[in-house]
C-alpha cells in the first residue's frame, strides 16, 4: 500500500509540475500577478509530493519489501541498517528519484527564499526549473519506475553490489547531485534572463549564492568519491580520468569558470553574454554527464544500468534544453547591453584569463571523454582514450593558471599593474622558486616537471596567504593595525583566500603522491619481511573471519619503522555470498601527518602466502584536505552579507565593509 | 583601450590558447590512444609494437599460470583465437577463468601480450560492451547489450549513480 501511495505522489508531482510549468511562465508574459504567485504553491507541493513518494521508497528499503522489483534488485534482509537506506540511491530509478526530490527542495528554497527577487524572473525561473522537473519525472514514470512490483516476491533479495556496501555511498551520490542540481538553477536563472532579454548586476548576485552552493557540493561530491574509489576499490589511485568521472569533473570546471565570471558581472557588468552562456554549459554538461553515463554507450569502471530505451530518453531531453537553451542564447544574446570596458592587466581581465584556460580545459576533457564515441561512429575503429592523454592536455592547461592564480585578486579592476602586484607578493614568488630549485638540485634536470608543479604548488598556497597580507600592509604597519585589518576583511575575500590556499594544497598532494609514491607488488610467505620506503612490512598470516553478510580473509603485517612497532595493518578479500562478489579490502595507516601507507591483498599462492601490494603514498591525503579548505572557502564566502541566500536586498544597500582607507571591495 | 582593442586582444589570446590545446591534443592522440583489438584481430592484422592495444575477450579455462613473484599469464580468447597474456601485479577481484577481461599493453615480437592493465568489471554479470561485441561477432555470446540475465530487467549495479 505505502509503496502504491509513493508512486502515485510521483504522478501528482509530474501533474504539479506541469501546472508550475506553465501557468507562472503565462502570469509572468501576460503580467498576471496572479498566475505568477501559483509558482510558489507548486513549488513547495512538488517538493512535498517527491519528499512522500522517496519516503515510500525508503519505506519499501528499510522493510525489505522484496516484492518491490528494485528492493528485489538492490537488497537483502541481512544487510546492515544503514546500507539499507543508502541502497535506495544506489541504483538507476532509485537515484533518479533522489535527484528529482533534491532538484524539487532547491525549487522550494526559491519559492521561500527567493521572495525579493522580481516577480516576473521569480515566476520564469519556478516555470523553467518546472520544465527540468517535468522531463526527469517523465523518465522516472516511464522508463525507470522504482516502485514497481512482481507478482511472486522471492523470499531474498540480491543484496546491494557490495562495493557500494559503505559509508561513501551514503555520503557521495547525494552531494554531486546536490551539485548538479544547484547547477540547474543557474541555469533556470539564465533561461528566464534570456527570456525576459533583462541581465544586469543585480541577476549575478542573485545567481552567484546558488552557484556557489553547487559548486561546494559538487567539489565535495567528487572529492569524496575519490577518497571512496582510492580505500574501496584497493587499487590506491586517486582519480583515473574514467569516464564516468569526467563526467562529474566537466560541469565542476564549468561552475568554478562561472563563478569567477559571475564576479565581473556583479562587479562591473562586463562578460554578461559570457556568464549567461556558461551558466547553460554548465548545466548542459551535467546533462551530457547524466546521458553517458546512464545510457551505456561509453565503457567505464563504473557499470551502469544500461538500457538503449532510457538512453534515447535522455538523449531527448539532453537535446530539447540543451538545443533550446542555446538556441534562445543566439536568439537574445545581441540584445544584451555591453558591460565595461577595461584593460588587459586588470582583475577583470585576471578573471577572463581564469575563464579561458578553465574552457578549453574543459573542452579538452570533452574532447578526450568524446572522441571514442565519435571515431566509433564515423569510422568504426573502437579505442580508448587513457589517462595519460589528460594528463598530456590538461595538465599543461593548468600551469598558467596557477601561476595567474595568486596575481588575479592582488589586480586592480579596470586597470592594474603587473609589476605592483607581483611586488606584492614577492617573499611567495622567491620561496616558489627556491623550492623549484631545490628539487632540481636534489633529483636532477629530468625532474623539471616535478620541480615545477611542486614550485607552482609552494606558489599557489604562500601566493593565497600573501594576497590577504600584502592587502592590509603586514609588514609595515604595526601587529595590532593589521590584526585588525585582517579581522575586517569581508568574509567573501577570505572565502577566495581560503579556497585558493586549498587548490594548492591538493595540488601538492597530487604532486606529492605522483611524483614520489613507491610501489612494490611482491609475494610474501608467512614470516617473511618486506622492506618498502623505509617501512618493514612483516606477513603474520591468513585467517579466515566471518561479518554480518560476507566472509573474508585477513592477511596480517606487523608494520615497523627504525626497528620500532608501528602498527598492525589487515587487509582482506571478501566474498559476499548473496551475490557471490569477491572485494578488496585496503588497509591504511596514516604516517608523518599526511602520508599514508596502503597495502592490499591479492590472490592467495595456494602454500599459505599471499600477493601482496604495497605503497608509500607521500601526502596523498593533502589531497582530499585540499578539496575540503577550497569547500570552506566556498562556505565562507557564501555567508558573506553581500551574497547571502536569501538576503541579496538587504546586501544590496550595505555596501562591502572597508576596513581601511584605500581597500578595494574584496572578492 | 577600445572596444575593439579589447576585442582583438581577447580574441588574439582565446585564438592562441586553443592553438596551444590543440597542439597538445594532437601530441597526446599520437601515442595515449589505445585501439581495441580481439584476439582474432591481432592474429590477422599485425601491429606495430609500439601501438597501444586494448586487447578484450574472455579468460580461456585452464590457462591461467602464475610465474615466479607476481607475474601471472592467461589466455585471452574470442574462441576463435588465443593470445597469450603476461601481467605483472594484482589482478582485479572478479578476474576469473572463462569471464570476460579487458587488458592493455602492447604485442611483443614474440607475439605475446604484455599487459600493464587488467580490467575485470565490478559486476559478474557485466560484459564489456566492446567484449561482448566481438564475441557476438564470433558467434559465441548472444546476450544482450552489455547485461547478462538475472531478474530480466534487474541492472548491474553501479559503483557510483548519479
Amino acid at each position: 500500500m505505502i509503496v502504491e501511495i509513493g508512486h502515485y505522489a510521483l504522478v501528482l508531482a509530474l501533474i504539479v509540475a506541469l501546472v508550475q510549468s506553465t501557468l507562472p511562465f503565462w502570469g509572468a508574459r501576460t503580467g498576471d500577478l496572479g498566475l505568477m504567485r501559483i509558482a510558489d504553491t507548486t513549488a513547495a507541493v512538488q517538493c512535498g509530493f517527491l519528499a512522500l513518494s522517496f519516503a515510500a521508497l525508503t519505506y519499501a528499503y528499510v522493510v525489505s519489501d522484496f516484492s518491490v522489483l528494485n528492493v528485489i534488485a538492490n537488497s537483502h534482509s541481512d544487510k546492515p541498517m544503514l546500507f539499507k537506506v543508502t541502497g535506495v540511491w544506489g541504483n538507476h530509478e532509485g537515484s533518479m528519484l533522489l535527484w528529482v526530490l533534491i532538484l524539487a527542495i532547491f525549487g522550494a528554497g526559491i519559492a521561500f527564499f527567493g521572495g525579493n527577487l522580481p516577480n516576473t524572473l521569480k515566476a520564469n525561473v519556478l516555470s523553467v526549473q518546472a520544465w527540468v522537473t517535468v522531463a526527469f519525472l517523465l523518465f522516472i514514470i516511464l522508463t525507470s519506475n522504482p516502485f514497481e512490483r512482481v507478482l511472486v516476491p522471492p523470499a531474498e533479495g540480491d543484496d546491494l553490489n557490495p562495493i557500494l556496501q559503505d559509508i561513501g555511498l551514503a555520503v557521495h551520490p547525494p552531494l554531486l547531485y546536490l551539485g548538479y542540481v544547484g547547477l540547474s538553477i543557474s541555469f533556470s536563472f539564465a533561461i528566464a534572463a534570456l527570456i525576459e532579454g533583462r541581465l544586469d548586476a543585480a541577476w549575478a548576485r542573485w545567481v552567484r549564492p546558488w552557484t556557489l552552493a553547487a559548486w561546494v557540493f559538487l567539489t565535495l561530491g567528487i572529492s569524496m568519491g575519490s577518497y571512496w574509489a582510492y580505500y574501496e576499490l584497493g587499487w590506491g589511485g586517486w582519480w583515473f580520468w574514467d569516464p564516468v568521472e569526467n563526467a562529474s569533473f566537466m560541469p565542476w570546471l564549468a561552475a568554478t569558470a562561472l563563478l569567477h565570471s559571475a564576479i565581473v558581472m556583479e562587479k562591473r557588468e562586463a562578460l554578461k553574454v559570457w556568464t549567461v552562456l556558461l551558466a547553460i554549459i554548465a548545466f548542459s554538461l551535467s546533462l551530457l554527464g547524466t546521458f553517458l553515463v546512464r545510457s551505456g554507450v561509453l565503457t567505464s569502471v563504473h557499470a551502469f544500468a544500461t538500457d538503449p530505451e532510457r538512453g534515447l530518453f535522455i538523449l531527448v531531453i539532453l537535446m530539447v534544453f540543451i538545443g533550446g537553451a542555446f538556441a534562445l542564447f543566439a536568439f537574445r544574446a545581441s540584445e544584451l547591453r555591453q558591460g565595461g570596458i577595461f584593460a588587459p592587466v586588470s582583475r577583470e581581465g585576471a578573471l577572463v584569463v581564469n575563464n579561458l584556460l578553465l574552457s578549453v580545459a574543459t573542452a579538452t576533457v570533452l574532447l578526450g571523454t568524446l572522441y571514442p564515441l565519435l571515431l566509433e561512429a564515423i569510422t568504426g575503429d573502437k579505442i580508448s582514450v587513457g589517462p595519460p592523454f589528460f594528463n598530456m592536455t590538461f595538465g599543461p592547461l593548468m600551469i598558467p593558471l596557477l601561476i595567474a592564480l595568486p596575481l588575479g585578486p592582488l589586480l586592480a579592476w579596470k586597470r592594474g599593474d603587473l609589476m605592483t602586484a607581483l611586488h606584492r607578493v614577492w617573499w611567495a614568488a622567491a620561496i616558489s622558486v627556491v623550492v623549484l630549485g631545490c628539487t632540481l638540485a636534489l633529483f636532477g634536470i629530468t625532474a623539471w616537471i616535478k620541480a615545477i608543479c611542486l614550485g607552482v604548488a609552494a606558489w599557489v598556497m604562500l601566493g593565497a596567504i600573501a594576497e590577504p597580507l600584502a592587502r592590509v600592509r603586514a609588514f609595515s604597519s604595526p601587529i595590532r593595525d593589521t590584526i585588525r585589518r585582517l579581522s575586517n576583511l569581508p568574509r567573501s575575500a577570505w572565502g577566495t583566500t581560503i579556497a585558493h590556499f586549498g587548490v594548492g594544497v591538493m595540488l601538492l598532494g597530487i604532486v606529492a603522491v605522483s611524483a614520489f609514491e613507491v610501489e612494490e607488488i611482491t609475494t610474501v610467505q608467512p614470516g617473511e619481511t618486506r622492506d618498502v620506503a623505509g617501512y618493514s612490512f612483516t606477513f603474520e598470516g591468513l585467517r579466515p573471519n566471518i561479518g554480518p553478510n560476507y566472509s573474508e580473509v585477513v592477511a596480517t603485517f606487523t608494520v615497523r619503522q627504525g626497528g620500532q612497532l608501528l602498527t598492525i595493518m589487515e587487509p582482506s578479500r571478501r566474498i559476499y555470498p548473496a551475490r557471490n562478489f569477491p572485494t578488496t579490502e585496503a588497509a591504511f595507516y596514516t604516517v608523518d601527518m599526511f602520508s599514508q601507507i596502503y597495502i592490499s591483498q591479492g590472490d592467495p599462492t595456494g602454500d599459505g602466502g599471499t600477493v601482496v601490494r604495497f605503497y608509500h603514498k607521500p601526502l596523498v591525503t593533502l589531497i582530499w584536505i585540499g578539496t575540503l579548505i577550497m569547500s570552506a572557502g566556498g562556505v565562507l564566502s557564501l555567508m558573506d552579507r553581500r551574497l547571502r541566500v536569501g538576503a541579496p536586498k538587504r546586501a544590496r544597500n550595505a555596501k562591502p565593509v572597508r576596513a581601511a582607507a584605500g581597500m578595494e571591495p574584496a572578492e | 583601450m577600445t572596444r575593439k582593442g579589447q576585442r582583438f586582444l581577447l580574441i588574439s589570446v582565446a585564438l592562441a590558447v586553443l592553438t596551444v590545446a590543440t597542439g597538445l591534443v594532437l601530441f597526446a592522440m599520437r601515442d595515449s590512444i589505445a585501439f581495441f583489438s580481439s584476439p582474432t584481430d591481432l592474429y590477422s592484422e599485425p601491429v606495430r609494437e609500439s601501438q597501444r592495444i586494448r586487447l578484450g575477450g574472455l579468460v580461456a579455462e585452464g590457462t591461467v599460470v602464475r610465474g615466479v613473484g607476481d607475474t601471472v599469464t592467461f589466455g585471452v580468447t574470442d574462441t576463435n583465437a588465443t593470445i597469450n597474456v603476461s601481467y605483472t601485479g594484482i589482478l582485479p577481484d572478479l578476474f576469473r577463468e572463462g569471464q570476460g577481461v579487458v587488458t592493455e599493453g602492447y604485442m611483443t615480437p614474440s607475439g605475446e601480450f604484455q599487459a600493464d592493465t587488467v580490467l575485470a568489471r565490478h559486476d559478474e554479470n557485466y560484459m564489456p560492451a566492446e567484449v561482448a561485441e566481438s564475441l557476438r561477432a564470433q558467434g559465441v555470446w548472444q546476450g544482450e547489450g552489455s547485461e547478462g540475465t538475472q531478474h530480466p530487467p534487474a541492472n548491474p549495479p553501479a559503483l557510483t549513480e548519479y
